[in-house]
């Protein structure tokens, strides 16, 4: 085990006779940037679920953050952040409010809230909309902060669920210089996205297809392995031979 | 001749007057896949719902197929399709249900219309007895573009119809625009996705609800009036950094497997920065001129 923020053993998730996630078996290093690809309906978002804690597996054995993902839910909520593009803050609640109650909610002393929240205010160079609804602040600043409120209680994992899509590109990149420095804080990050060059940007990636992990690798060795020239080509030739279409 | 026509349009929210649309003016040929491309929160919905007569701009004019959005909505109405980009179809309805219901409102069959939507249907008749609601995601798209055309429109509006769909998806999504433009359908479609816009006829970039250049991709591409090289060493993250370092007068960002440099012509000697990255021990170092995607484009005008 050691070093492993992730390990899976032939997981598996079935919803009546469908088998949404079938038997996948992979492991995450700490600090590492790990991509988790696939087609809509290819069982990513299942997948993701059972190791977030939120579903049960079926069949198959799984950790995260060395916590059990049948009997210690509870445990891998509390030690992982999580942030998706479609929920992450609340949109009627200020910056600082939002920072406050997620703070709480994990538990965090008030007065390191406090220092914590003055830190992500200053860095992320948000002291002019501090006190302004989430709601009315740029979608790349919101992803920003929603990427930093997931991380305050310095979980060893992250989770981000399509965080950057919708993006500019120019806040896109930003969110990734966002990433790249928690990962070398030790903050392991496990990702999915459509964009495939964001897929370049990962040490390692997953690529499912039909409930199974049809392809693991570094993006230099998936190239290799499918001689494509790039990830959208690798990306093509997997997802093209699925068989369900979600 | 021109199928849209915007003329200045303004669009603005609230108390605190916030800017959704500044002056936006374009025209769209018949005919033609024109793409509005741009982030969330760029003014592309409020675009698109004043253009389907369904927002009053605050200022400016825009005409469909020669109708005023505001004096003559009654006829726009009757001739295009819309596509939000919310799912907005009935979710207790089935798909053969929601399709019936979308062509007698427009006091057509399916059956008359059905050659325009033949290629796309196939995939849906299978699950005709579904509710929509219980449909895919692509599944839903794909009913969605169904009931948009059941009523052979003129023009199509079809609102970040490929958005968090992945890119095999997104790729069949595009094939299906092609025929339809074959059959001389004029479509308006909007996209976050910047590698999207090689598959429109023409663009509009759009940004903080201003637009920011409109012409042929080709066009805009060529228009990049920087240097660009493309590069690469055995530490990508670390290259960037060390670029980044050694000048202050170029921009460089990551792009793919590769670190993407811009400046202006004669600013940077590359031999120069070659061996400066040889020197910082970096190797298989690759350090060539490259073409400007939009997406270069489009970080180079938000930069501006």
């Amino acid at each position: 085990m050691g070093d492993k923020v992730i390990t899976t053993e032939g997981l598996t998730k079935k919803f009546g006779d469908f088998t949404a996630v079938d038997n996948i078996t992979f492991d995450v290093e700490k600090g590492e940037i790990f991509g988790f690809l696939g087609a809509n309906g290819a069982g990513k978002t299942t997948a993701m679920r059972m190791l977030c804690g939120l579903s049960i597996p079926s069949g198959g054995k799984a950790t995260v953050a060395g916590y059990d993902v049948y009997r210690q839910t509870e445990k891998i909520k509390e030690n992982i952040g999580y942030m998706s593009q479609k929920f992450s803050l609340y949109e009627d609640l200020t910056v600082i409010e939002n920072i406050n109650f997620f703070g709480g909610i994990y538990k965090i002393p008030s007065n390191l809230i406090k220092k914590k929240s003055d830190e992500v205010i200053e860095k992320l160079g948000l002291q002019p909309h501090a006190k302004k609804l989430v709601g009315s602040i740029p979608l790349g600043w919101k992803q920003k902060l929603a990427f930093s409120v997931a991380i305050l209680h310095e979980p060893g994992l992250v989770f981000l669920d399509e965080p950057t899509g919708g993006v500019d590109p120019v806040a896109r990149r930003q969110f990734w210089d966002l990433i790249y420095e928690a990962a070398e804080r030790g903050i392991t990050v496990f990702i999915t996205t459509h964009y495939m060059d964001e897929a370049e940007y990962c040490d390692r990636i997953s690529i499912m297809v039909d409930g199974r992990i049809d392809a693991l690798g570094s993006p230099t060795a998936l190239k290799k392995q499918f001689s494509s020239d790039n990830m959208d080509e690798v990306f093509y030739r997997l997802a093209r031979g699925a068989k369900r279409t979600e | 001749m021109e199928s849209i026509v915007v003329n200045g349009i303004s669009k603005w929210y609230g108390k605190e007057k916030l800017v959704a649309l500044k002056n936006v003016s374009f025209t769209v040929n018949h005919g033609e896949i024109f793409g509005i491309i741009g982030p969330d929160g760029a003014g592309k919905t409020s675009l698109f719902r004043i253009l389907t007569t369904l927002l009053l701009a605050d200022e400016g004019s825009a005409t469909v197929e020669g109708k005023d959005v505001v004096k003559q909505y009654k006829q726009i109405r009757n001739e295009i399709g819309y596509m939000p980009g919310r799912f907005s179809l009935y979710q207790d309805l089935t798909v053969k249900e929601n399709l019936t219901f979308f062509a007698t409102i427009f006091n057509t069959t399916i059956k008359e219309n059905y050659h325009l939507i033949k290629d796309i249907y196939v995939q849906l008749e299978p699950f005709n007895d579904r509710r929509a609601g219980k449909l895919s995601g692509g599944m839903k798209q794909k009913l969605a573009l169904c009931c948009a055309l059941i009523h052979k429109p003129t023009v199509l509006f079809l609102d970040e119809p490929t958005t968090g769909v992945d890119p095999v998806s997104r790729k069949e999504f595009w094939e299906m625009l092609g025929k339809l433009k074959e059959q001389g359908i004029t479509i308006l479609v909007s996209t976050p996705y910047m590698d999207e816009a090689s598959k429109c006829d023409r663009i509009a970039l759009i940004q903080n609800g201003s637009i920011l250049a409109t012409d042929t991709p080709n066009a805009i591409r060529q228009s990049f009036d920087l240097m660009l090289y493309k590069a690469k060493s055995h530490n990508t993250a670390l290259l960037l950094k060390d670029i980044r370092h050694y000048s202050k007068n170029l921009y460089a960002y990551a792009f793919g497997e590769h670190v993407h440099i811009t400046f202006k012509a004669g600013e940077i000697d590359i031999e120069e920065l070659k061996m400066n990255l040889i020197e910082r021990k970096h190797h298989d170092i690759i350090l060539e001129p490259d073409d400007a995607t939009i997406e270069d484009c489009f970080i180079q005008m938000l930069r501006a």
